[in-house]
């Protein structure tokens, strides 16, 4: 291996990493401050491809589709906060995996009643569909370093709002202890779904923006959740920080994995897992 | 722990029980020409009420939410699907030990791992090590990637020369299965009304407590998860001498979740109420699949619907059926249009379905 073969593996991997790290932003967000484990949130990000796949084929802007298919997700986000998992903040997680298991075979066959069960990709779009020629027979798309830049800018403005914002305060205290919150007179439900909507917003915004990078396919969402489970279980639940170290360790050791031991390479992160359980068990930042 | 259910449930356990034994001599009257693809459909929901049922050790008693018990499921399939010989029947006698020892160290291994981690990373991590065998029997050679790994004879039972069961005959394997779920069934009574299970209770009421009372809660609830993933296991291997195959599907995590949801719609820390569960999932997954190639979206729904208005669970209902009051209180629609406020039906589901008394310990 060259170094710039190499170099291109670093990149692929930062990318993969940076995404994940969105999706699984809204996971830990979610756990951490309301408490609701989501497993529907992985069917989100398919939905977001989806969307974005459907509108830039009616409107063929892919810019266009992103900023109609945002505010979708949003309002999809409220609807399930409001409707279903209202009911179970106070109940067990185990209602909360079943209710949202049953989310998963709704949605998933909800997108196989809407878009079939063909496969589908959207071309990259303009002005980022050219490639950096990095040597004779190697190059690296732009796109790629786009996604990177936006999701790495995703991550500063995250950063910033829990950092020095007033509702970064609420939603470190709501981390902390939801009840005393509560008590201080915040209005806890109004956070509540305002954290839904953004965590479901930002799964769905990574299927968008991953869109031209894979290929748009049922059952897409699945994966992806567990990976991003083993993101947040090595990164420590309710920690974006974790989550953002967490992300990139498991998007570098699956993409060179699949370079290096590709036998072995689905494997490679369930064994840095148990790893970080044996040593940490509640993660490496938490 | 609780020692005594109403006198009907009892009643109305024994009466299933008998309606289900009896159906190899009554089900061809009924149904015909059909009767056979019933007895077969009537086995497997034998076996995924065994499968059930141990997942209840966990979640119903002990209070551990897994969502990978479908591993120990696999590991017995795939356990008898490797060791079978290609070109004659293995035997039971061997093989159902086999299939016992090598899910209880796998197990113990996981079970290292994921007993150190609490609540929500107990749910994370089980998945997690689910998927984790799922991707490794479904890339790996020797195990038949992602088509599995068929088997060719179903194992006997015999000694010498002698077939003490003809388990290729579909009604004594039925009635091996319905043997197998009764010894499970009475195995896992008695478990939980032990000195052991008296301390499986204490720690899913209140672990701290225990702990400071000098219990080592660790190995306690160890020896819970091996239990539970080694009956899994015997469900799983049964599952594969039914299908003649083993296959990466039945380790994956939707199974997790089906499973868990049979637990939860039969209702938990009963023993007997996985079985209502299973038999009631197998039957609405048939009716929904006839009815429309979308049955998933009204497996679905049913399953919210579940969650929702009906967290104890069948059992729940028969234990304690609910007054009229209660039943509009759990009314979805109630529920929706008062919006935001619901009334706390069950924060605590297990405790909810034991009697008075119980709580303190």
């Amino acid at each position: 291996m060259d170094l710039t073969f190499f170099g291109v593996q670093l990149l692929n991997g930062l990318q993969y990493g940076l995404l994940l790290f969105l999706i699984a932003s809204g996971l830990t967000l979610i756990f951490g401050i309301m408490g609701i484990i989501n497993l529907a949130h992985g069917a989100m990000y398919m939905i977001g491809a989806y969307l974005v796949y459907d509108l830039t084929m009616r409107l063929g802007n892919f810019w266009l589709a992103i900023l109609i298919a945002i505010p979708i997700a949003i309002v999809l986000g409220l609807i399930i906060e409001r409707l279903f998992l209202d009911t179970l903040y106070k109940r067990d997680h185990l209602y909360q995996v079943l209710l949202t298991f049953g989310l998963i075979l709704v949605l998933n066959e909800a997108q196989r009643i809407i878009w079939g069960g063909d496969v589908h990709s959207v071309p990259v779009p303009a002005p980022f569909d050219a490639s950096l020629q990095l040597t004779d027979n190697l190059q690296y798309s732009v796109y790629r370093l786009f996604v990177m830049g936006v999701c790495l800018a995703l991550a500063g403005a995250i950063y910033w709002v829990i950092r020095h914002t007033r509702l970064g305060i609420i939603i470190r205290a709501g981390a902390v202890n939801r009840d005393m919150v509560e008590g201080l007179g915040i209005n806890v439900r109004t956070l509540f779904t305002l954290i839904f909507s953004v965590g479901v917003a930002l799964t769905a915004f990574a299927g968008m923006i991953a869109a031209p990078l894979t290929s748009i396919a049922p059952g897409m969402g699945d994966s992806i959740l567990i990976t991003c489970f083993v993101v947040v279980v090595i990164g420590g639940i309710g920690s974006i920080k974790g989550a953002f170290w967490g992300a990139i360790l498991i998007g570098m050791a699956e993409t060179f994995g699949s370079v290096l031991i590709p036998s072995l390479a689905s494997m490679v992160i369930y064994l840095i897992m148990a790893a970080v359980l044996l040593v940490k068990p509640r993660g490496l930042f938490a | 722990m609780l020692h005594s259910y109403p006198k009907r449930v009892y009643f109305i356990m024994l009466a299933l029980t008998a309606i289900v034994a009896t159906f190899p001599l009554w089900g061809a009257s009924v149904f015909g020409g059909q009767s056979d693809f019933i007895l077969e459909k009537l086995t497997l929901m034998l076996i995924l009420a065994l499968f059930a049922m141990s997942l209840d050790l966990l979640v119903g008693i002990v209070g551990l939410v897994s969502l990978g018990h479908a591993l120990f499921f696999g590991v017995g399939a795939y356990t008898l699907a490797l060791a079978s010989p290609d070109f004659s029947p293995a035997s039971l006698w061997w093989m159902l030990p086999l299939v016992m020892v090598v899910s209880a160290v796998a197990a113990l291994v996981v079970g290292v791992l994921v007993i150190r981690t609490k609540g929500i990373f107990f749910i994370m991590t089980t998945l997690a090590f689910g998927q984790m065998l799922f991707y490794l029997v479904s890339t790996s050679p020797f195990t038949g990637g992602t088509d599995g790994v068929f088997i060719m004879f179903r194992p006997s039972l015999a000694v010498g020369e002698t077939t003490l069961l003809n388990l290729d005959d579909p009604r004594t394997f039925f009635y091996f299965c319905l043997g197998v779920l009764v010894a499970g069934y009475l195995f896992l009574r008695w478990l939980t009304r032990s000195y052991y299970g008296q301390v499986l209770d204490g720690i899913h009421d209140n672990e701290h407590r225990m702990q400071a009372l000098g219990y080592a809660t660790s190995g306690y609830k160890l020896i819970a998860f091996v239990i539970a993933g080694v009956m899994a296991a015997i469900a799983g291997m049964l599952a594969a001498m039914q299908y003649g195959f083993a296959n990466p599907a039945q380790l994956g995590w939707h199974t997790s979740g089906e499973v868990l949801m049979m637990l939860i719609l039969g209702g938990m820390g009963t023993i007997f109420g996985p079985i209502l569960g299973a038999f009631t999932y197998e039957i609405l997954l048939f009716v929904f699949e006839h009815l429309t190639t979308h049955w998933p979206i009204l497996m679905g729904l049913t399953i919210i619907v579940a969650v929702l208005v009906l967290p104890r669970g069948i059992a729940g209902l028969i234990i304690a059926p609910p007054g009229k009051a209660e039943l509009l209180k759990t009314s979805l629609l109630r529920r929706l249009a008062k919006g935001g406020r619901k009334p706390r039906t069950d924060a605590h589901p297990h405790q909810a379905v034991m009697p008075k008394g119980r709580a303190e310990s």
